[in-house]
Formats: structure tokens, C-alpha cells, sequence
């Protein structure tokens, strides 16, 4: 169990640095950085704030990881975030009760993600064009929801998603880390994970060794849609209205990023869920970090693709059992001195 | 003769892979105008020592030398350059490319800039007749089969060598006539002062064609000797480091044939792969498919699997009518099959040897239904210490294992499922002599415990020594059957042949 747990820090050391590093340069950009208080029944602070807006992408990475590890890739979770955050605004302005929108929501993600999966799986379309489809035509659909206008609502229950709190935690946080939980157990204590790997790794084996590799295609990405109407739920809830041209936006990237950041390859195969969660960290860290220190956004992007460039690097340096390699050096030295 | 200076020599060779010494101080020599055959168990180590030869890996220890010259094998660019041409076991071609961009990749003639497809395609084609192929060269690579793939990485090989040829396992998955071919086409090499080394399992192509040959064992070299003064009893002990115990094949011509067959197939075929045909398997039973290659041997046991769906015709089992149009449909009904193609429809290369043979089980199971760890371990240790899986521990990864090994966990995998009706496609390619034995003791064993198994070969003799019945198959139609004492090499190879007089007649 000891040895496992240090095997997995050690494949974890590039992105925790990374972290530990972005994290200071925070701290010294912004001094207050890691301060934390409780008002009003509720926790504040930078950090906490990076975690709220990172919820989002780490609930989208949590699909998106599934998604890649069986070789493909969603591009049309920001178009379908658009899709469930316009429905769920429209229908609370029409006055349906809350629950009825947070289904009707969160099933029209799962149907969208079907959709992909059905032209992945079963049409054998290149699962980069086939969500590309959605992710042009998410937009055009959120758009007629709207009707072309900017919905803002303002009923307490769902806007409690987006900023409310329980026990002291912001429900973004909260949402994204039960989501966290849940998908970890459920890939991991079932053989869902396995097979996910088997297919992404090879599909035609898996197939022949038994493996309904369509329907748990199918299955995959449904999840990954039912996460993007998640966070557009949240997003819409945040910001208390649908924006149908901007909400999501890019944010398709910053999922396949988180993913890539967290050490799974676009290759397919071996995944893990916690480390695309902790690639979403960083990538919100980093936001954070730009706004904090006054820098304009514009540099945000070309400082995300350093750092990217960085962890990358680092990951390939690490695959070829660097890290051990500077270990055994360091040990060797401090033998000689002594 | 005097002793020449060797083309190609290495010296005290050792490699390790984590802690895992593959090749321990291991020399081996080249000599121009020689073909020298590598041989040794699954796991000897060959691949390996090839690999260091051509750059693919770097030795942890000894030298290299070409013309006596010590060199630094960079890369396998560095290798090509130095003229050695190789063909590794698992063949590097690009599937999605045509017949002729995978023969010329690299080195396409050129014209104005961009390159010459026409004469490309006609230099491809030239080159593909010398070995009795007519492909459409245009066409992509994957449409074609293991063989014709295994004949165009040869053909690739041969034209880009200068002056060594390196082939390991090349005839695996050809048949009689394309071995005939190459081996023709190595003798002329051979004259012409071509240092050739050949990885193979075949003892009999040993005898046949190689000058000299090197056997490792356990990493280390073995002895090496002229072929002509070594017997084959000798060289296989040499190989195993013990004499092998030689189960005389008990025929197994004289068992009763089960009255009742509760696999029954009728008139099964798909259009353009496998005319209709009928099959009844009895429990207890082997079937032998034998047939050239491309005669539908492996459609046959694509579609009984449900890979590829039939359009005709009905499946019968224990009376009961069944629909197969899927692996899953297949596996429900207690079936099993272990591919041809090992390296693209059988192993997960990235999964380790355990969740390798744990797959089809875990897969027939559901995926809510989680195999333990523990039971997970104790399969996988089960059937590698059953099967004499050679592997450093259950945790490593499918592709570091041998190729003969490979092939045992993927007949692994099926039998942890226990089925009632296995499929073996060529099951023995790649299996040493020693696993070779194993491999037919375990058909019969398998099939005194009343399991019905159709085997696959290529090697008539290996289908005599197991099978009940045998179907003969040509032109993608079954032709005939032969049973009882009337199962010998002769009559196999007569059918096969007699038909195929009728065809071009
Ligand atoms: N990249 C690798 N990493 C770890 N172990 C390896 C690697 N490549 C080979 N090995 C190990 O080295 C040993 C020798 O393998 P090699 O492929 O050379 O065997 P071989 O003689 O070619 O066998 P076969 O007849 O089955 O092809 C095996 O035990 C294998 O598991
Ligand atoms: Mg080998």
C-alpha cells in the first residue's frame, strides 16, 4: 500500500510541482493569497476561489477523461454547456419547478452526448468530427432556446448552485468534488475502468476478446455530455442568466488540457480521473494567478502554453525514469561526501 | 576457405530491462555469403539480440563491429545506412498507407519535387513479382493479410539491404509456396555475399536452408556450430538445455465421434468472404482446418465468432436455435477464439500480462461485476505457471513479453473463461519446440475433458496429430473432410492440392 502510494506521488511530481510553484508565484503576486476566512457561514479567499472557478473544467475533465483514455475526444462540451445552461434559464424564466429544470438540463446533455457516441460507436466516424457536428451546431441550438437574447433569471434555487454554500463550502466546489468521488469509485471499483483502457488502447482486441466496446462508447460519452450540462448549469447559475454565444467558450480546450496536464494521453489508454482534476487546478491557478497580479488576460494565454510546454516536458522526462535516475545521483553524491 | 573477417560480429553483448538481464554476454558473427539461424526458446532473447544489432536498443555492455570495425549503432537509420536491411517480428509497416508507399516510404522517386507515384507504383509492382505477388499496389496496406503484410516488409527489407538481411520469424504466417519463394530469393542473396540472419521456430527450414546456427538460452549464448554437423537432437537439446521428452503423438484417428453435436452450423456464409457452409461439432472433438492461405480459413472462424455477421444460414446449439452476430452473442454462447493476428485483435499492449488474460473473463462477467484483485492474481499466476508463461512478474506489461509468450496469454485469456467450443487460429505460430509440444498436449487434454476445439494450422502435420475430423478448405468454400485413419499428411496435402489442379484446370 506504501509502495503504491509513493509510486503514484512519484508519477504525480511534475504536476505537484508545478502547482506548488504556480501557488507561490500567486503568493508572491498577491500576498493575501493563501489567506482563508469564514463570513457569513461561507469560506473566501484566493484559494478557495480557485477551486470555485475551476469547478467547471474539473467536472468537464472528469468526462473528458473517460472520453480520451478510449481514444477520442469531446469538442462539443462548451457548445453543450450553452445548450443546458440556455435550457435551464428559459425554462426557470417560464416558471417550471426546479427540479424539472435540473433534469430537463442535465438529460439534454446526456442526449447530446449520445448523440456523439452513436456517431463514434456505431457509425465509425473520427470522434474529432463527429463532436465537432455538435460543437458548431450546440451553439446554433443554444442560440434558438434563447431566442437570440440574453436570458437572465432570478430564482434563489437555481442561482443556489452557482453561489450558494453548504457547510461553510461553495456548491461548485462541492458538486465538483461529489463528482470527483463518485466517478472514481464507480470506474475504479467496477471493471469500467479497465475496459475503458482496453478499448482505448485496442479496440479491435477488446472486441474480439468479448467487449461490447459500442455500447461502453456509447456510455462514455454520454457521461462526458451529462458533466458539460453540469457545469453549464453551474456557470449559468453563477452568472444568473444563459448567454448562448459565450458561455463555454474555449472551455472544450481547457478540458482536453486539465486532461493532458493530468498525464492521461491523447493516445487513449491508462487514465486517471484525480490527476486530470489536479491539471484543471492548475490551469484555474494560473487564471487566477494573471488576475491577481494585474498582468492583462492576453498574457494569460501565452503563459498557459508555457507552462503546458513545461509539464509536458517534464512528464516525457519522467516516462523515461528521470526522476529516479536524479534520485540515484543525488544518492550517490551524498555517499561521497560522507 | 579462410576464416573471413565476419560482416556483422558482436562481442560480449549484454542488455538489461529493469533489472532483467534479456542478453548476458552474448557473441555472434556474421560471415559474408552465410545464413545463420538464431534459435532459442520463447524469451531466449533473439528479438533482443536483433534489436541491439540494428540500433533499436542500446547494449548495456559490448561491442559491435562491422568488417572487424568497432561501431556505435546510433539508430536504425544508422543501421540501414551500414547496410543491414531487417524485418523485425512484430512488422513496422503503416497500415493505412498503400502496398507502395509502405515499400518505398522514405525513399520514393522523385520528380520536379514531389514524388513520382507512377513509377513508384511500377518499381513496387516489379519488385512484388519477384515474389509471386500481384497485389494493387495502390490500395491501402490493411486490406491485405497477415502474409502478404509479412511478404512486403520482407520485400522491403531485402531491396534496401546492402549487404546483411535480418528476418526474424519470417516465415511464420507463410505457407509452403511464399516460403518456397523467399528461401529462393535468400539462396541468390547468399551467392551474391549476403550475410543473412533467420529467426524461426521451424527446425525443419533450419536443416533446409541455414549454413551455421547460434542458439541462445536464457539470455546467454549457447554454442553455436555448423548446421551440418549439429543433429537436431542435439540442437534441440541445445535450445532447451534438456532433451526433449518427445510425447509421441498419439493419433487421435481412433475415437469414437460423438453421436451427438451440440454445435450445429448450417449453411453459414457471408458474400465475398466464405461460401456456405455446414459444420457439427461433438463435444470432445478437434476439428482440423487445413488450407492455403487466403482459402478462408480464418473467415470461417470470423464468422462462426460473430466478428464478422453471416448472411446466411442458422446455428443450432443443444437443439436450440441461436443468433451469433456479435463476439458478445459468441462468448454467451460458451465460445472462445484466439486470433490470427496477435498484435492487432490480441494484445492490449499497454495492460499488463494479468489484466491480459483476465479481459474475456471480465468482460463475459459484466462490468459491474469486478473480478477481485485477488481472484484477478491468482488466475493470471495460475495460468503462466500452467502455460510456462515466461514473464519477469505478472505486472509487466504485454508488449515487453516474447512473441511466443504473447501468444500464450492470449490462449490464456481464453481459457480462463472455460468454454465449451474453442476456436485456435494458428495457435502455435511463434511457439518454440518445447511450447510447441505443450501447446498439442494441451489440445488433447482440452479435448478428453469434453471441450469442442476447431484448430487452425498451417502445419499438416501438427493437425494430424490432434484432429478428429479435418476440413479441407480452398477458393474461400469448404471442400472436403477427411476422418478417421484416412487423416494423414498425404491425403491432407493431396486434397488440397487435387482441388486447386481442378480450379486453374
Ligand atoms: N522492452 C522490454 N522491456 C522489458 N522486458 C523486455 C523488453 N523487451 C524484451 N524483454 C524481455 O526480454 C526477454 C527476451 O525477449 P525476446 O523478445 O528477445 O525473446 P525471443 O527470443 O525473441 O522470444 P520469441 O521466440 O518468443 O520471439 C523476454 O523475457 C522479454 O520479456
Ligand atoms: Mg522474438
Amino acid at each position: 500500500m506504501i509502495r503504491l502510494n509513493t509510486a503514484a506521488l512519484t508519477k504525480a511530481m511534475p504536476q505537484l510541482l508545478s502547482l506548488m510553484l504556480i501557488l507561490f508565484l500567486n503568493y508572491l503576486a498577491f500576498p493575501g493569497f493563501f489567506e482563508i476566512r469564514l463570513q457569513d457561514g461561507r469560506l473566501f479567499g484566493s484559494l478557495i476561489d480557485v477551486l470555485n472557478r475551476g469547478a467547471p473544467v474539473i467536472i468537464l475533465a472528469i468526462g473528458m477523461t473517460a472520453v480520451i483514455a478510449s481514444r477520442g475526444v469531446d469538442l462539443s462540451v462548451g457548445a453543450v454547456m450553452a445548450v443546458s445552461g440556455a435550457l435551464a434559464a428559459t425554462m426557470t424564466v417560464a416558471g417550471y419547478p426546479l427540479p424539472v429544470v435540473i433534469v430537463a438540463a442535465l438529460g439534454t446533455g446526456l442526449a447530446c452526448g449520445l448523440w456523439n457516441g452513436i456517431l463514434v460507436a456505431y457509425f465509425d466516424l473520427q470522434p474529432i468530427v463527429a463532436t465537432l457536428i455538435l460543437m458548431v451546431a450546440g451553439r446554433g441550438i443554444a442560440q434558438l432556446i434563447t431566442e437570440g437574447s440574453i436570458v437572465t433569471f432570478t430564482e434563489p434555487g437555481l442561482i443556489f448552485f452557482g453561489t450558494g454554500s453548504f457547510a461553510g463550502i461553495p456548491m461548485p466546489i462541492l458538486i465538483a468534488v461529489s463528482l470527483l468521488v463518485v466517478a472514481i469509485a464507480v470506474v475504479r471499483r467496477t471493471a469500467i475502468g479497465l475496459l475503458i483502457e482496453s478499448i482505448g488502447i485496442n479496440r479491435s482486441a477488446s472486441s474480439y476478446a468479448g467487449l461490447n466496446s459500442k455500447l461502453l462508447l456509447l456510455v462514455i460519452y454520454g457521461f462526458c455530455g451529462f458533466c458539460a450540462s453540469l457545469a453549464g448549469i453551474i456557470i449559468a447559475a453563477d452568472i444568473r442568466g444563459a448567454d448562448a454565444n459565450n458561455a463555454g467558450l474555449w472551455l472544450e480546450l481547457d478540458a482536453i488540457l486539465a486532461v493532458v496536464v493530468g498525464g492521461t494521453s491523447l493516445f487513449g489508454g491508462r487514465f486517471s480521473i484525480l490527476m486530470s482534476a489536479l491539471g484543471a487546478v492548475i490551469i484555474q491557478a494560473m487564471n487566477t494567478g494573471i488576475l491577481l497580479s494585474g498582468f492583462p488576460p492576453e498574457y494569460n494565454l501565452i503563459l498557459k502554453a508555457l507552462v503546458i510546454i513545461v509539464i509536458l516536458l517534464a512528464q516525457s522526462f519522467s516516462s523515461l525514469g528521470g526522476w529516479a535516475f536524479l534520485k540515484g545521483e543525488f544518492r550517490s553524491k551524498g555517499g561521497k561526501r560522507q | 576457405m579462410t576464416d573471413k573477417p565476419g560482416l556483422l560480429a558482436v562481442e560480449g553483448i549484454s542488455k538489461s530491462f529493469v533489472g532483467f538481464k534479456a542478453l548476458d554476454g552474448v557473441d555472434f558473427t556474421v560471415r559474408p555469403g552465410e545464413i545463420h539461424a538464431l534459435l532459442g526458446e520463447n524469451g531466449a532473447g533473439k528479438s533482443t539480440l536483433i534489436k541491439v544489432l540494428t540500433g533499436v536498443h542500446q547494449p548495456d555492455a559490448g561491442v559491435i563491429k562491422i568488417d572487424g570495425q568497432p561501431v556505435a549503432m546510433r539508430d536504425t537509420q544508422h543501421a540501414q545506412h551500414l547496410g543491414i536491411g531487417t524485418v523485425y517480428q512484430e512488422v513496422n509497416l503503416l497500415p493505412n498507407m498503400s502496398v507502395a508507399d509502405n515499400l518505398f516510404i522514405g525513399r520514393q522517386p522523385m520528380r520536379f519535387g514531389f514524388v513520382n507515384r507512377k513509377l513508384m507504383e511500377k518499381q513496387a509492382l516489379e519488385l512484388l513479382a519477384q515474389y509471386d505477388l500481384h497485389l494493387d499496389v495502390s490500395s491501402d496496406l490493411s486490406r491485405y493479410s497477415v502474409a502478404v503484410q509479412q511478404l512486403v516488409a520482407i520485400a522491403r527489407a531485402v531491396d534496401m539491404s546492402g549487404r546483411v538481411l535480418v528476418l526474424d520469424e519470417p516465415t511464420a504466417s507463410l505457407d509452403r509456396h511464399e516460403t518456397e519463394i523467399l528461401f529462393a530469393i535468400l539462396r541468390q542473396l547468399r551467392a551474391r555475399g549476403f550475410g543473412i540472419v533467420f529467426i524461426t521456430h521451424f527446425l525443419d527450414q533450419v536443416y533446409e536452408i541455414c549454413d551455421r546456427v547460434t542458439v541462445l538460452r536464457n539470455g546467454k549464448l549457447a554454442g553455436s556450430a555448423l548446421t551440418a554437423e549439429l543433429p537436431k537432437i542435439d540442437l534441440v537439446s541445445l535450445m532447451l538445455g534438456r532433451a526433449l521428452a518427445v510425447a509421441t503423438h498419439n493419433t487421435r484417428h481412433d475415437r469414437p465421434v460423438p453421436a451427438i453435436k451440440p454445435f450445429s452450423f448450417k449453411g453459414l456464409g457471408r458474400s465475398r468472404s466464405i461460401a456456405p457452409f455446414d459444420l457439427d461439432i461433438g463435444e470432445g472433438e478437434v476439428i482440423g482446418m487445413a488450407g492455403l492461405l487466403g482459402s478462408g480459413r480464418t473467415e470461417t472462424a470470423k464468422i462462426l465468432f460473430g466478428i464478422d455477421a453471416a448472411d446466411t444460414g442458422h446455428i443450432r446449439i443443444d437443439g436450440h436455435p441461436v443468433l451469433i452476430r456479435t463476439p458478445q452473442d459468441a462468448v454467451a454462447c460458451g465460445f472462445g477464439l484466439c486470433p490470427e493476428d496477435r498484435k492487432s485483435d490480441g494484445i492490449i499492449g499497454d495492460l499488463s500480462v494479468r489484466e491480459n488474460i483476465c479481459l474475456a473473463l471480465q468482460a463475459q462477467k459484466g462490468w459491474f461485476n469486478r473480478l477481485s484483485s485477488r481472484e484477478q492474481i491468482s488466475l493470471a499466476d495460475k495460468f503462466v505457471k500452467a502455460l510456462d508463461i515466461r514473464t519477469t512478474d505478472i505486472e509487466k506489461p504485454i508488449k515487453f513479453l516474447s512473441g511466443g509468450n504473447q501468444q500464450k496469454v492470449i490462449l490464456a485469456r481464453w481459457l480462463a473463461t472455460n468454454p465449451r467450443f474453442l476456436i485456435l487460429d494458428e495457435p502455435t505460430r511463434g511457439i518454440d519446440v518445447g511450447a510447441h509440444a505443450e501447446i498439442i498436449a494441451l489440445i488433447n487434454r482440452l479435448c478428453d475433458d469434453g471441450m469442442a476445439l476447431l484448430v487452425i494450422s498451417s502445419e499438416i502435420e501438427e493437425i494430424v496429430a490432434y484432429s478428429t475430423r479435418v476440413i479441407v478448405l480452398r477458393d474461400r468454400a469448404h471442400r472436403g473432410e477427411i476422418s478417421g485413419d484416412d487423416i494423414t499428411t498425404s491425403n491432407i496435402m493431396q486434397m488440397i492440392a487435387a482441388e486447386s489442379e481442378g480450379a486453374s484446370a
